[in-house]
């Protein structure tokens, strides 16, 4: 058992003490080291999504009554896989008219943002690649840059579609981040601390979700929107504006927008397992890291769960949901949590 | 072993280095055509019409209304977390304290409520 759950750790520290044996001096062993996670992250990033976009597109088949892909390998999963070979041979069209190096530069940052978050995100126990005091406030505001990447794409693309959904994207992305950032302050008022390390231990005995239900809840919420999914996908109504901001995106590019759409699908589901539901606590029989991706597995389930089955939300009501409902609610949760905490403390 | 943010910003490094790599992989990969493409191929895509003037228009002041009072919530966040980490410490003077501040922005949300900046028209 031991070994299993040392698996990543252990090999890790092999790694360096196999560097250091080499008498290469504690820095150089350290950033090689870096770079071998570094490297394993954007192996499970690229993995888990082709996975995820074959899972999407089968589980929404299946509840909208059809089939899914179902030609190329059994239950055709290879189909992800033939689609980014076709996207890597397509050619690269960049609109006469758009703003060049905006229009290049914002799929670009779009990954980098998304994979960033995976510089805090704990995927098991000590699996992080820095553990350090301002892990949460690192996520949230690496988060909220990604709406600067989706507004300089639809801003340089000079496509009135694209700038309409960039518009949407950014109003409604920031409008969502503020519950979002509320949601998790009863959690750290609880813990006292930002380290995702210390708030998963706190949560050995009791599960924050039952202590912190009504910011479980708005933070699910918010984090749809933040994430453009679901029924808060106005950026891109296909039906009316094409694909919103990515509508004159080919080839690789516009993989790599939804690389990192669904990556940061991935990181918003791992961290509101070790926030909410308890990391990396679970019966023994399982390693840490893969209680992790079980957890964080059944939230992009119930991701793809709530945007097959819910129709699209009207701009004005998702707007006027996040100010006039999620932001007092989240407020008066931390308030209720501050009044809870000084009275049973 | 590296401080917390000299990690960070090597991983910063690293990761700029995917998007570019897996740009220039699908260049490799794709095929090349000498002559340039025709007008056609690089206009907008509107629908299939042919697009009326650029895009960059003026856009109506509500986004910027929400725009402003998203600001204002911000820097409470950015206020309250540090509260939040200390909160068990510093005990019922530092509750108060925070109540006041939540309380006028409070206020600040309801005036805006109340002269129509949250409604989308």
């Amino acid at each position: 058992m031991n070994v299993i759950e040392n698996l990543f750790t252990g090999l890790g520290a092999m790694i360096y003490d196999f560097l250091i044996w080499l008498t290469l001096p504690d820095w150089l062993a350290a950033v090689i080291l870096l770079f071998l996670k570094w490297l394993l992250i954007i192996l499970v990033v690229i993995v888990d999504v082709i996975i995820l976009i074959w899972l999407e597109r089968k589980i929404s088949g299946y509840i909208q009554q059809r089939l899914g892909p179902n030609r190329l390998g059994p239950g055709g999963c290879f189909q992800t896989i033939a689609d980014t070979l076709k996207l890597m041979g397509k050619e690269d069209i960049i609109p006469r008219t758009a703003d060049k190096v905006l229009f290049v530069i914002a799929p670009a940052m779009f990954i980098i943002v998304a994979v960033m978050l995976y510089a805090v995100v704990p995927m098991g126990k000590d699996m992080m690649i820095v553990d350090f005091d301002l892990s949460m406030l690192f996520f949230i505001s690496v988060a909220s840059l990604g709406t600067l990447a989706l507004f300089m794409g639809g801003w340089g693309s000079d496509n009135k579609w694209s700038l309409m959904g960039a518009m949407r994207a950014v109003a409604q992305m920031i409008s969502y981040e503020v519950p979002l950032a509320f949601s998790l302050l009863g959690v750290v008022m609880i813990t006292g601390s930002l380290q995702f390390s210390e708030i998963v231990a706190a949560q050995e005995n009791i599960w924050f979700v039952f202590l912190q239900p009504i910011a479980f809840v708005t933070y699910f919420i918010a984090a749809t929107a933040e994430l453009n999914r679901g029924p808060f996908d106005m950026p891109e109504a296909e039906q009316e504006l094409t694909a919103g901001p990515y509508t004159e995106y080919t080839g690789m590019r516009w993989a790599l927008f939804f690389l990192a759409e669904y990556t940061n699908l991935v990181a918003v589901c791992l961290m509101c397992s070790a926030v909410f539901f308890g990391g990396w606590h679970g019966p023994a029989f399982l390693p840490s890291w893969a209680w992790m991706f079980i957890k964080a597995y059944f939230f992009i389930l119930v991701f793809f769960w709530i945007k097959w089955t819910l129709p699209r939300i009207r701009m004005d009501k998702l707007m006027e949901f996040s100010w006039k409902f999620l932001v007092p609610v989240s407020l008066g949760n931390v308030l209720l949590t501050g009044v809870g905490l000084m009275l049973f403390r | 072993m590296l401080n917390h943010y000299g990690a960070i910003g090597i991983f910063l490094v690293l990761t700029i280095i995917f998007p570019i790599g897996a740009v220039v992989t699908a260049w490799v990969f794709r095929p090349k055509y000498k002559k340039k493409p025709n007008d056609d191929k690089q206009l907008t895509y509107e629908c299939g019409v042919d697009p009326k003037g650029r895009a960059w228009v003026r856009f109506r002041v509500n986004y910027f209304l929400y725009a402003l009072i998203f600001l204002l919530f911000d820097v409470e966040t950015i206020f309250l977390y540090p509260w939040a980490v200390r909160f068990q410490v510093l005990g019922w003077f530092a509750f108060g304290e925070m109540l006041v501040f939540i309380g006028i922005l409070a206020l600040g949300l309801w005036y805006a409520w109340k002269e129509g900046a949250l409604k989308w028209y």
